[in-house]
Formats: structure tokens, sequence, C-alpha cells
């Protein structure tokens, strides 16, 4: 049985559907991500599960008990918030051991699950100082140890690091999986920034309007997108309509207009004739002017639109002879291996059989 | 070659002139209207009365009138505890008047303070509106409303006759001149409330909520420790006026509620005591310094994280 059920839940804004029939479950000690732009209902979900808001119609229910009748106090789960909402009169000790004392816990165990929580977050030497008196990394670190320190059965995150700078953030993120590790409690977090939930997440749940449109790990949810919102939310990737031509045992033949026929990996259930959409990353386009490109099964003449220096990588758009535009990643592992091609040069696109996905409709 | 930074820094003659036009007519205003009087105040405690009032002079040729200075007046306040009684009384009327006006503004302020944004701006034009009439007509209707012909003393009275009780006066009692004292200064104490519980991260009561804080708790651990700055300056706002006011106890207070500012303003207009008059004056002042050092205290301590 999961931890955390949510079972056909709906909630409506006047005519506004904010959350639509979800149904998900979350097992114990997931770090399970609720994935999507903003207004796709994932802090309408993250209220719900905190009890801040309710259900239309559905259930949620923690550890086969549904949580309807109990209010936010008293449901053993904390909420990080997204401004983190520390107490700017109580220090950071007092902001921490808050649960504690609501929970009545006595006075040495309160004292010591303090120091323990302190020491997990490096926060020992600030206990005294006050909130506004922190960085914001340490800050949000505050806000988690204040969230984990009475060991609660799940601990929300709403956007936690959505007010830190890129170098914080990424530190946080290793912060986070330690601790989420450590300490061994059920994360459930909600972000819009996919590179955050690919790097954080056991699972994912990706929604759009309301709905669930897929719930993978990150790898599965990156590498085989189900629909065209998955592939397009998540990373960069080129799309282009395509009709099936051939649906064999061991690879599809796909034809795509102006360009030809390519060959992809097999799917189940599609036969000849089905329309959809070929959706292929930009890193697994390989660009080149020799024969390695042309070895692979897909490879196709084009010319360079334009390229993004970007430091690690150089981001190319080739144009193909049907006016396409393809986008390729070139890792700039070689000193100024951005210099390779330049706008209008000749080169050729290809890949692999086994790359890229089709999609339905 | 370029001048250094602090010379470009500085400012111009143009903008120095302009801090002084901007800053030097309160300034000479606060001056002449303030400092000097309270000096001449000072000064005159330490005088005699003069024969018709006013002060007696310091040279006077005649060696038998009262002239120079003295501590008279202050020992005069000291010998008799009549007057330090009259000063602890008002202490008590401004301390019972702030507190009753803060237990009947906070939940005012915080009606306001989480009401939808449209509705707040007509409810604190609701809580002002009082001062678009008169101050002195204001203090009167209640002389009709407390009267022996009003309906509150009718039926207080009524009801004290069936227990076979003398009937009472609500009108010239200590009762009378708290109303309104507590009436006149409500405003005071909920504008700086609001202003202060308006503020509030909303967020601060539901990260309080989650983490197990019912009503009880998310009052008295978040709200009331952070509208403490608010509480402090609207007890000030009510509690200084209060303890020199003059005007309410004349109108509506018996022959026996005289409080520090009606006996002040006796010492002036009716004895033409002037040194007397200063005296107290001075010990008023020393009162009341006394009672914001020590709010500044505790808004030093409480107030830091602000």
């Amino acid at each position: 049985m999961a931890l955390l059920e949510i079972r056909n839940v709906t909630r409506r804004f006047g005519d506004f559907v904010a959350v639509d029939n979800v149904s998900l479950g979350i097992e114990a000690g997931e770090f399970f991500t609720l994935l999507g732009p903003s207004g796709c209902g994932k802090t309408t979900i993250l209220r719900m599960i905190a009890g801040f808001d309710l259900p239309d119609a559905g259930q949620i229910l923690l550890d086969g008990k549904d949580l309807a009748d109990t209010p936010p106090e008293k449901r053993p789960l904390h909420t990080v918030f997204q401004s983190y909402a520390l107490f700017p009169h109580m220090t950071v000790a007092q902001n921490i051991a808050f649960p504690l004392r609501m929970a009545r816990r006595p006075e040495a165990e309160a004292k010591k699950m303090l120091q323990e929580v302190l020491e997990q977050v490096h926060l020992t030497d600030k206990a005294g100082a006050y909130p506004h008196e922190l960085s914001g990394g340490q800050k949000q670190r505050v806000a988690l140890a204040r969230g984990l320190v009475n060991r609660p059965r799940l601990l929300l995150l709403d956007e936690p690091l959505g007010a830190l700078d890129a170098k914080l953030r990424e530190e946080m993120q290793i912060e986070l999986i330690n601790l989420q590790r450590d300490v061994g409690v059920t994360f459930v977090f909600v972000t819009h920034a996919q590179v955050e939930a690919l790097a954080l997440s056991h699972r994912i749940a990706v929604m759009d309007q309301g709905r669930v449109a897929q719930v993978d790990e990150p790898a599965r949810l990156y590498g085989f997108p189900q629909s065209r919102f998955v592939a397009d939310f998540i990373g960069h990737i080129n799309m282009f309509d395509a009709q099936v031509v051939e649906a064999a045992h061991g690879h599809t033949r796909l034809s795509i207009a102006g360009l030809g026929e390519i060959i992809a990996s097999p799917h189940d259930g599609v036969a000849a004739g089905a329309r959809g959409t070929f959706a292929i990353r930009p890193e697994q386009v390989r660009l080149g002017t020799h024969g390695e490109v042309s070895e692979l099964k897909n490879h196709f003449p084009g010319t360079v639109h334009n390229f993004l220096y970007r430091g690690d990588v150089t981001v190319f758009k080739v144009q193909l002879e049907n006016g396409l535009l393809l986008e390729a990643l070139l890792p700039n592992s070689a000193p100024g291996r951005a210099e390779l091609y330049e706008v209008g040069d000749a080169v050729r696109v290809g890949w692999r059989h086994d790359a890229g996905v089709f999609l339905h409709g | 070659m370029a001048s250094q930074p602090e010379e470009r820094l500085r400012r111009s003659p143009i903008e120095r002139a302009t801090k002084w036009l901007v800053s030097g007519p309160p300034f000479v205003f606060l001056m002449f209207f303030f400092v000097a009087p309270s000096i001449i105040m000072v000064v005159a405690s330490f005088r005699y009365p003069g024969e018709f009032g006013g002060l007696a002079p310091i040279h006077a040729a005649d060696p038998n009138t009262l002239q120079g200075f003295t501590l008279e007046t202050y020992r005069f306040f000291f010998s008799d505890i009549l007057y330090s009684q009259i000063l602890f009384k008002s202490f008590l009327v401004a301390l019972f008047t702030t507190l009753i006006c803060l237990a009947l503004a906070y939940p005012l302020a915080l009606l306001i303070a989480r009401s939808p944004k449209k509705s707040r701006d007509l409810m604190v034009l609701l809580v002002v509106l009082p001062f678009a009439s008169s101050f002195l007509i204001r203090v009167y209707a209640w002389m009709i409303l407390l009267g022996p012909q009003a309906a509150l003393s009718q039926a207080i009275n009524g009801l004290l006759g069936a227990f076979g009780i003398a009937p009472v006066s609500l009108l010239f009692s200590p009762f009378a001149v708290l109303i309104a004292m507590v009436y006149v200064h409500l405003p005071f104490m909920v504008l700086p409330l609001y202003t202060n519980l308006e503020k509030h991260d909303p967020n601060l009561l539901d990260a309080a909520q989650d983490l197990g804080a019912n009503t009880w708790h998310r009052f008295w651990k978040v709200t009331f420790p952070l509208s403490l700055p608010g509480i402090l300056s609207g007890s000030a706002l009510v509690f200084i006026p209060v303890l020199g006011m003059f005007a309410i106890p004349d109108i509506l207070g018996g022959t026996r509620d005289m409080l520090i500012g009606n006996l002040i303003k006796e010492q002036f207009l009716a004895t033409r005591d002037w040194p007397f008059g200063s005296t107290l004056s001075i010990m008023l002042t020393l009162v009341v310094l006394l009672v914001v050092w020590i709010a500044a205290k505790l808004g030093s301590t409480k107030g830091r994280y602000a």
C-alpha cells in the first residue's frame, strides 16, 4: 500500500478546474516530484495534502486513512514554503523547535532532536541568530530543519529552491538529496523547473492543465516521453510530424514530410498508417561532414543555420533540405570546438536507428 | 585631471541649500514654540509667583518682596501627598484607558487587517470618521448619553431600584471620564495596530498551523508577538495624551475627579500660581519620559527582528 494515496481528486475554482480527477500513489521513502508549468494544479494538490484546501471530489489517504476530516495542524506532515515563512521574532533554534513545542515533546527529547537536526543542516553555530541575519541558503536550511525535526510522515516542499541563485540552487539540490536519503522521510516536491525535478526525484508526475500527463522515473520521462506535452516540457527536443510506413518486429519505419523515411525503434501497438510525432533530443543528433555520420541508419544533408556557444556545449541549428530546423548538441570537450562549423557550412546530421521516440497524435 | 571621488560625491551648494530650506522652517518653528517655552517653564518653576499672577521679579528694589530663585514649589509639591496622589490617579486613568483601548482595538484592527483589500479602506475611514466632528461636541454628546434622563441611566437605575438600591449618577463620575477617554482615543490605538497587523505575512500563520499550532497558539506565538511594535506605538499615542487631558474630566468628571491636567490648568487660569503650575507640568513630563523610556526599552528588545 502506498504511504499517500490520491484517489480521483478534483478541485474546481468557479469554472476553472484546477485539479481534474488526479490519482497518484506515493511510496514511503520516495522523493516524489509534481512537475508542471504554473497553473497546472501542482500547488493546489500540495495544499490539499497539507490540508489548507479540500478536494471537491475524491479522497486523499495517508496510511490508508482518509485525511478529509483532519485539520492541517493535526496532519502528521509538514510543509516547506516557497517563501520559507520563518518566524521573524524567533531565533533559528526557536524556529526549528516550534513543531516540537506544539507536539509537546518532553524537554530533554526535544533538545536532542533539535541538536540532531541542527547538525544535519550545518547550522549549529547559527542556533541563536534571527532569520534576518541569515543568507538565503541558510534560511532554506532552517525551513528544511523545521519541517523535518518532528519526523513527519511526509515533507511537502513548495518550490523551495525558487528564491536561490543558480549556483546555490545546485548546492542545495545535492544537500536535499543527501538529507532525504539520511532522514528517510518521504518528500513530495513541487516545482516548475524540470532540471531540478530530473536531478532530485525518484519519480516525477508531469502535470498539464490539472491532469497527470505522465508518472515515471526521471530517465524514462526524459528518454521516453509519452506525449508531445511531456516531450516538449522536459528538456529540449526536435519534433516532426510523422506517419508510420511499416511497423515491423525489430523496427518502425516512419515517413517525415519533405525529408523522407527514417528507421526508428519498434513501438508496441503502432500500425502502419498511424500519424503522430517523431521526437528526438538534440544530444542524440550527430553532426559532421565525414563518413562517421553517413554510417548511421538515418542521415541527411543540411546547412548550419545558426549556433549558440554555451561554454560546455554548442547548440547548432541545422536547416534540412525540406526547410525543417534540427537542433544538435556538440560538446566542447576539445578547445575551440565551437569554431568547427560556421553559419552556412554544409554539414550532415544523423542519428541511430534506436534514438528518438514516436508519439501518437 | 579628474577630481577625487570624494570630491565628486560631495553635495553641490544648491543641494545643501535645499536641505536647509526643507528642514529649516520646521526646525525654527520647534525651537520657538517647543524648546523655548520648555526652557521658560523650567525657569519659571524655580521662581516665585507674582502678586497678581505671572512671576515675581528676579531683582526687586524692595527687599521685602519675593524675588530671585527658589525650590519652594518643589518643596510644596512633595510636602502634600495630595499632588502625588492626583498624579498617580492620572497615571492609573491613563493606564486603564490604554488597556481598555487595547482590548477593544485589537480585535477590530485584526478584523480590518484580515478583511478583503477592498473593504479595508472603508473600515479605516469609519474608524477615523469621528475626527470629522469637533472633539468638544463629541464629549458633550456623552453628557446627554449619560445624563439622568438618558435611556442608559434610566435602565440602570430602574434595575437598581428593583433591588431597593439608591439610584446612581453615571454623569460626573470616574466612569464617565473613563468611557469618554476610551471613546476619544480608540482610533489612535486602532490605526497603528492595523498598520502593523496588515503587514503580517499570512504564510506565517499557514506555516504555524502546518507545524501543529492550533488557533490559540497561532495567535499567541505568532500574531501577538509580531504585533508588539504596533501595541507599543498605539499605547504611547493613547497613554500620553490621556495623562495630560483636562477637558474630559472638566466636562464629565465630578468635583472629586480632578486629574493632573485639571490641576495644571487651574494653577495657570484660576489660582494664577505660574511657578507651581510649571512644577506640576515638569512632574507630568517626567512621568511621560519615564513611560516612553520603558516602552523604548521593551521595543528595543522585542523589536530587533523588524
